[in-house]
């Protein structure tokens, strides 16, 4: 017992953190690669790590063995938020050869991630349009994102919108899509009058799902631009700015004018999903993740937009992210597993497979081979859509994603009190900026 | 004689050697985590990282941000779900159940009682949710009765959030109680009823004379075990609301895990898990104290 105490005190001197082994930033000194890297010959194991309920990330790797049959994989599956939680601990102590990412920053500071800059010269990843990379840049000491090095890959990127059902579009005489914001609220006061439910949204529990309304209101009413510098830390980057101000209070209006559930407080994201597929809602904001599902459930009448600009004519943007993988700093098969990070993005059967089962963009060079879509399908809308955005340059993060605790304990109490009349847009914004600055600086 | 007091001694140390498996247990498993919860809670650490020394600071915080402070207030108002309703309403439920003790009815009441207890939290937490959302089974019953005016999603509403959690709180622990009290009201010597029913006592009088003086300890037991679940409560919290909406059920239990695993601070988790401890046996002393059996 004497012995016992006697260890756990002397771990008690040291400073928490202290007694592991700290990886350093090793990629100045790891000499440049040569050529592309492969998988070789011989048979390996790739250890990965991928998010449960998402079956793209296995429906590549099982296509990547059939074309390279001396790479296996070990797998294990985990929900979004415990990978989230435990995503530094593995990556320390177990470091998987691919993995699933949460917001990366923490992990960059703490050396982590492998630096991706090497394969992406080699593979010519530097090549693409560069906002399909930007979100996974960071700056040295992970402070900023946005720019740097390279430290994780995309599978495919998703892009977020309207979808409509077009059924009771037809209902309120909405026959295309709107062109302005002005538009939108007109037909959302069209729907309110006619009994509908304007709004299919979920705001309940952890998971204020009004931020994509948000964002998208901010994005019509200013420039993306600013938003992303927000996101990716950029010093001096605020979210209290007029135009977001002018998004927020919108909001509010819509908020006020009954166009969402009244009880979409308690509304979680699946409940959303089943009212809305159910026909309870005209517009539903959300992603392209579920292209594939609408379709399937609601064949022939789903509909898709991007959310129109606040003046006629004006830019279209979008939140737009990569679906993240990341190869830990020491990972074992580095190499086999950037190879296959750029055979997802080449191989035309991996593309499909990203489009098919992934529902959104595969990433790659711009004029790289898309798959064919069933014609009129949301899947074809929401690809068209990406188009869209990359001409305009209107891809952002998401505001949820600006530091790894800001959407359950900022976005989310804030929009769920601006719900219940408990908070103004302009408290809004100051308390959302003040926890940002509060969680950038640490505690 | 000297050889006795030898052995005595002997035995002494060899009575230490028995409680040594468990006590080495006890400070690897207890007051190890608990040593280094109180270390942590003086570094600012995102538990990777080396940490840097942030002495009280940690603590200064948890009394000073608000939201903080307002979950360590939303755990003393579950007490009164938590604790005050499942006593009183177990006391008043044992009482009856022990009045017809004989009858089948009495053990279908006591299975039904005790049933929550035996379900899953997490499953229990789950099948709530769905009575208390906007199309459940609660509101239903309040629209046949025609209260519709004051249907809701109860969980999702600012001012109702906590309490229903509260509910649920009760309706888990009004089991426990129940069988606790029922359990020490067996233990009564029946002469005593026979006496005061003879010397013209009712019901009431019975139980307030004999029933309740007899149970000053199960009552202990039952308040001391109540409130710690009130004052550490995570589970009904985190099924059922996740803290919302907007913080209206934030709870300690759940703060220290978000502050611990989502913002990645440590240090101030682990120093509101102290303040939350510290709290705990606060509470928990008094009522031992309060409670114990002044006969022995």
């Amino acid at each position: 017992m004497v012995v016992i105490l006697g260890g756990s005190l002397a771990a008690a001197c040291a400073a928490p953190g202290s007694g592991n082994a700290q990886p350093t930033a090793a990629a100045s000194s790891a000499p440049a690669l040569s050529s592309a890297p492969t998988c070789g010959t011989e048979a390996v194991t790739l250890k990965g790590y991928f998010e449960t309920g998402f079956p793209i990330a296995k429906a590549l790797t099982d296509e990547f063995t059939k074309q390279h049959p001396n790479v296996t994989w070990d797998i294990r599956e985990d929900q979004f938020a415990v990978i989230t939680q435990n995503a530094p601990r593995v990556l320390a102590d177990d470091p998987p050869d691919l993995m699933r990412l949460p917001q990366v920053s923490e992990l960059v500071k703490n050396n982590l991630l492998k630096n991706l800059d090497d394969y992406a010269k080699v593979f010519g990843w530097d090549q693409w349009p560069a906002s399909q990379l930007e979100q996974m840049r960071l700056a040295p000491g992970g402070a900023v994102r946005g720019e740097g090095s390279l430290y994780a890959m995309g599978l495919n990127f998703s892009m977020t919108g309207v979808f409509y059902n077009k059924k009771l579009a037809e209902q309120i005489g909405m026959t295309t899509p709107p062109e302005t914001l002005a538009d939108l609220d007109a037909a959302m006061a069209k729907a309110k009058d006619a009994g509908l439910a304007p709004i299919a949204q979920f705001n309940g529990g952890a998971t204020g799902g009004l931020a994509f309304p948000l964002q998208d209101l901010m994005a019509s009413y200013g420039p993306s631009a600013p938003i992303n510098e927000w996101i990716y830390q950029k010093p001096g980057a605020t979210i209290d700015t007029p135009s977001n101000l002018q998004a927020t209070q919108h909001l509010e209006k819509w908020i006020k004018a009954g166009y969402f559930w009244k009880d979409v407080n308690a509304v979680d994201y699946a409940t959303m999903m089943s009212r809305f597929i159910k026909g309870d809602g005209l517009f539903m904001f959300n992603g392209d993740w579920e292209s594939g599902n609408l379709d399937k459930q609601m064949a022939g009448n789903i509909g898709f937009f991007l959310m129109p600009p606040a003046q006629a004519g004006g830019k279209r943007a979008a939140m737009s992210a990569p679906l993240t993988f990341g190869i830990g700093e020491k990972a074992k098969n580095a190499d086999c597993a950037a190879f296959f990070l750029d055979w997802v993005a080449t191989d035309a059967q991996a593309r499909t497979i990203g489009v098919e089962v992934g529902g959104s963009h595969p990433m790659g060079p711009a004029d790289a081979p898309m798959p064919p879509v069933a014609a009129g399908s949301v899947t074809e809308n929401t690809l068209a859509a990406g188009a869209q955005i990359a001409k305009d340059n209107g891809s952002m993060d998401f505001i949820a994603n600006a530091t790894g605790a800001i959407y359950a304990k900022s976005w989310t109490p804030n929009l769920q009190k601006l719900v219940a009349g408990e908070q103004t847009p302009d408290g809004l914004l100051k308390s959302v900026q003040a926890d940002y600055q509060s969680q950038v600086k640490g505690g | 004689m000297k050889a006795a007091v030898k052995r005595r001694s002997g035995s002494k140390w060899a009575g230490w050697l028995f409680v040594l498996p468990a006590a080495a247990f006890y400070v690897v498993f207890v007051i190890q985590p608990l040593a280094m919860t109180v270390q942590y809670s003086l570094y600012s650490w995102d538990g990777i990282g080396v940490a840097t020394w942030n002495g009280v600071q940690n603590y200064l915080r948890v009394f000073t941000d608000p939201d903080l402070f307002a979950a360590i207030l939303n755990a003393l108002k579950l007490i009164v779900f938590f604790s005050a309703v499942p006593v009183a309403l177990g006391l008043a439920i044992a009482a009856t159940i022990r009045r017809i003790a004989t009858t089948r009815l009495a053990t279908v009441a006591r299975t039904v009682i005790f049933l929550p207890q035996v379900i899953p939290l997490v499953a229990a937490g789950i099948t709530w949710s769905w009575l208390l959302s906007s199309t459940g089974l609660v509101n239903q019953l309040l629209t046949a009765v025609g209260l519709e005016g004051i249907t809701r999603a109860w969980l999702g509403d600012f001012s109702t959030a906590l309490p229903s959690v509260g509910v649920i709180g009760a309706w888990v622990l009004l089991g426990l109680c129940t069988l606790l009290l029922l359990a020490g009201m067996s233990k009564i010597d029946p002469a005593l009823y026979e006496a005061a029913r003879l010397d013209g006592a009712g019901p009431l009088r019975e139980f307030f004379s004999i029933t309740l003086p007899s149970l000053r300890q199960e009552i202990g037991v039952c308040v001391t075990v109540t409130v710690v679940a009130a004052l550490a409560s995570f589970d009904i919290v985190y099924i059922s609301t996740q803290g919302g909406p907007g913080n209206a059920s934030m709870v300690p239990g759940l703060e220290i895990y978000y502050l611990a695993f989502s913002e990645r601070q440590v240090g101030v988790a682990s120093a509101l898990a102290v303040v939350l401890t510290v709290l705990v046996i606060a509470c928990a002393l008094p009522i031992q104290w309060l409670t114990r059996d002044r006969s022995s």
